[in-house]
């Protein structure tokens, strides 16, 4: 049992080394590509990457400490 | 030109005769209806068919231009993939209000004008409803009343509208209106409701998850898409709804997070998506029409695959909440591969069809130099991937292994999931086809290394956050519990109601009840045992209110003595000679009356 969950664990490890080499790829690729930015901060490095960080944990953070304090109710709220 | 005949007849008349057929020959027909329709869209060629005089009105049953085109086909399209994934259901009702509510959205569609318009609007909204009723849950009744009223709520707003602006400009034609007065704003908010603007959008989430397994798959197609087309026809350009627009792709983003039930999740992921439409109708630039009819085609193949998947999910296992449900990919590894390949076309994944089509509206945005709009769609983007690209396939597929064994669905689910998933594909990685059918001729590439190098980084930087809250223990995990909304106020606000006249107003009625049919009866009637006792007695009463205190002692004792021997002897208070005389009275009164 142990050595399974040791085998997942290693797979998991595999996994999320080749998903954070994609993301620096993806860093260093982006200074080489061309772009036409519409607005001025478009055209700064990552600029993508990093929004698409911060709005993603921001979203889940307000939506877990926010939203579902306000709008949460027992499944049997209506009856 | 004979051969040819509207396309919502075929859906409608052909509905008909389901109940007529059985087995294979049952199936084969509704799978034949749909692509006979399609060929017949094929030969139908742009301009005004079908003109029917009635009372001093032309309706237009076809007016065949690209926009209505473009609906038309990808209508017809979803059509024959909805039934072919309902093929097994045995239960006609459903098939025949599916067909009859795809028909009556194809009749909205290519409606030319405003009566023709309004009466496929409301068969829409019908049969709808009898997609929801259907699944025969208490829940799914209550949901569905809920529908219709809303929708009809909807529908008088539209009607009013209707009539005042026929009556303004003597025409029922419809086409561009444009915000100017009372009859538009009706209008628009008429068409809000069927495209879930904020606020009004609650009938979607409150009853798209109560429907039939398959009827949500319908349900998920047309209303929200006849109300897209219906703005871009008649509201192009018209700028708040720029405003409306983002706001629909950024509200329900949150929701979805917070929300278990799976295809709820979904229903919230609708209005995130037409909201991308409704904000380029809104800009009304050639680009962004364009951009909002290509999304509301992609849109409907890439909902209904994810639907077809959660119910493909629901068939097999009984259950749809986040929190039942995980680990199924063992079991059911082709929908597993299906329903990612929907998340990865409505996150607009390169090669994955949203990819070709929301960076058409975002461009647009961009080109009109809208910054604040701009990032509420770049936001919503990131919450698209968060619920409909990671949250629906990671909870029901992945995540804790919830220890359901179940098969893989039925052959004719997996091929209408197949069918839909080819297409997301195919119009992702080879745009040409589609963009070659838009209203506008299209010059857009998307794919430019930066664009396709932005959207790499978007998702994949916002899958990194979604990893590293997981494994840090702070996504929320799903819990069994029910998010209010907007439709708080009707579904809690009923409630008062009913408690208001249950209660207060109930009292009151008795009380009124009480006093016409007991108090005043019973007071009449001991009043007419000796009338002239009661009356002094009556007159005395009053007597007592202004009398000084010296007199009041006199008049009390007179009332108690009066009071005690009431009714006593009549004849004592009447003589007989006052009756006749009032009989006479009476008798002269009749006369006199009988005369005049």
């Amino acid at each position: 049992m142990s050595r399974r969950k040791s085998d997942k664990s290693k797979k998991l490890k595999g996994y999320l080394g080749i998903f954070y080499t994609i993301l620096l790829l993806l860093i260093i690729i982006d200074f080489f590509i061309p772009k036409h930015p519409y607005f001025r901060w478009e055209g700064f490095p990552s600029f993508y990457a990093a929004f698409a960080f911060v709005a993603f944990v921001v979203l889940v953070l307000a939506a877990k400490y926010i939203l579902r304090k306000i709008v949460m109710r027992d499944e049997d709220y209506y009856g | 030109m004979v051969n040819i005949v509207p396309p919502a007849a075929i859906f409608i008349i052909g509905a008909l005769f389901i109940p007529l057929l059985k087995g294979r020959l049952k199936s084969a027909y509704m799978l034949l209806l749909p692509v006979v329709a399609f060929i017949n869209i094929l030969n139908i060629t742009e301009g005004i068919h079908w003109v029917v005089r009635f009372l001093d009105y032309e309706l237009t049953f076809g007016r065949v231009d690209r926009l209505s085109m473009i609906f038309g086909y990808i209508f017809i399209i979803v059509s024959f993939i909805a039934t072919l994934y309902a093929i097994r259901v045995k239960d006609d009702g459903q098939h025949i209000s599916a067909f009859l509510y795809a028909g009556s959205a194809l009749g909205a569609i290519f409606a030319g004008d405003f009566l023709s318009l309004f009466i496929f609007w409301e068969l829409m909204a019908i049969t709808a409803t009898y997609l929801i009723w259907a699944r025969r849950t208490k829940k799914s009744i209550a949901a569905g009343f809920r529908y219709l009223m809303v929708h009809i709520f909807g529908g008088l707003c539209l009607l009013v509208g209707i009539f005042i602006h026929v009556h303004n400009t003597a025409s029922i034609e419809f086409g561009y209106i444009g915000l100017n007065g009372l009859a538009s704003y009706l209008i628009l908010l008429g068409f809000g409701v069927n495209c879930a603007f904020p606020v009004l959008h609650a009938w979607l989430t409150d009853a798209y998850p109560e429907a039939t397994i398959t009827g949500t798959v319908f349900l998920s197609a047309f209303t929200t898409k006849v109300a897209v087309y219906a703005l871009a026809r008649g509201f192009p350009g018209t700028e708040i709804l720029i405003w409306v627009g983002a706001l629909m792709t950024a509200f329900p983003i949150f929701y979805a997070v917070i929300e278990n039930d799976l295809r709820r999740v979904l229903a919230y992921s609708v209005i995130n998506q037409v909201g991308f439409m409704v904000v380029g109708i809104g800009i009304g630039t050639e680009l962004a029409i364009n951009g909002a009819t290509a999304h509301a085609f992609n849109d409907i193949l890439f909902k209904a695959l994810l639907f077809m998947s959660m119910g493909a999910v629901m068939h097999q296992t009984g259950k749809i909440k986040a929190t039942d449900l995980g680990g199924l990919y063992k079991s059911m590894p082709i929908t597993t591969i299906f329903c990612i390949i929907g998340a990865a076309s409505i996150s607009a994944v390169p090669l994955f069809s949203a990819f070709v089509s929301k960076s058409m509206v975002v461009s647009a945005v961009a080109h009109e130099g809208m910054a604040i709009i701009w990032f509420i769609l770049i936001f919503a983007s990131v919450g698209v991937l968060e619920h409909a690209g990671i949250k629906i396939p990671f909870f029901a597929f992945f995540s804790h292994d919830s220890g359901i064994r179940t098969k893989e669905a039925p052959l004719n689910m997996l091929l209408a999931m197949g069918i839909a998933a080819f297409l997301c594909i195919f119009i992702g990685t080879f745009p040409g086809f589609l963009y070659s059918i838009l209203p506008y001729p299209v010059d857009y590439v998307p794919y430019a290394a930066g664009h396709v190098m932005n959207q790499l980084q978007l998702l994949f930087f916002s899958a990194l956050a979604f990893t590293i809250l997981l494994l840090a223990g702070i996504y929320p995990s799903e819990i069994r519990a029910i998010n209010v909304d907007a439709d708080w106020p009707y579904r809690k606000g009923a409630g008062a109601f009913m408690w208001f006249i249950n209660k207060p107003m109930a009292k009151v009625g008795a009380r009124i009840n009480k006093t016409v049919f007991e108090v005043i009866p019973s007071s009449l009637i001991w009043a007419s045992r000796n009338p002239g006792g009661a009356l002094k007695i009556a007159s005395d009463t009053v007597l007592l209110q202004f009398s000084g205190p010296k007199k009041r002692a006199e008049v009390e004792q007179r009332i108690k003595k009066e009071k005690e021997i009431y009714p006593g002897n009549i004849a004592k208070h009447w003589p007989i000679g006052t009756t006749v005389l009032w009989v006479t009275l009476f008798l002269f009164v009749y006369l006199l009356l009988y005369y005049l």
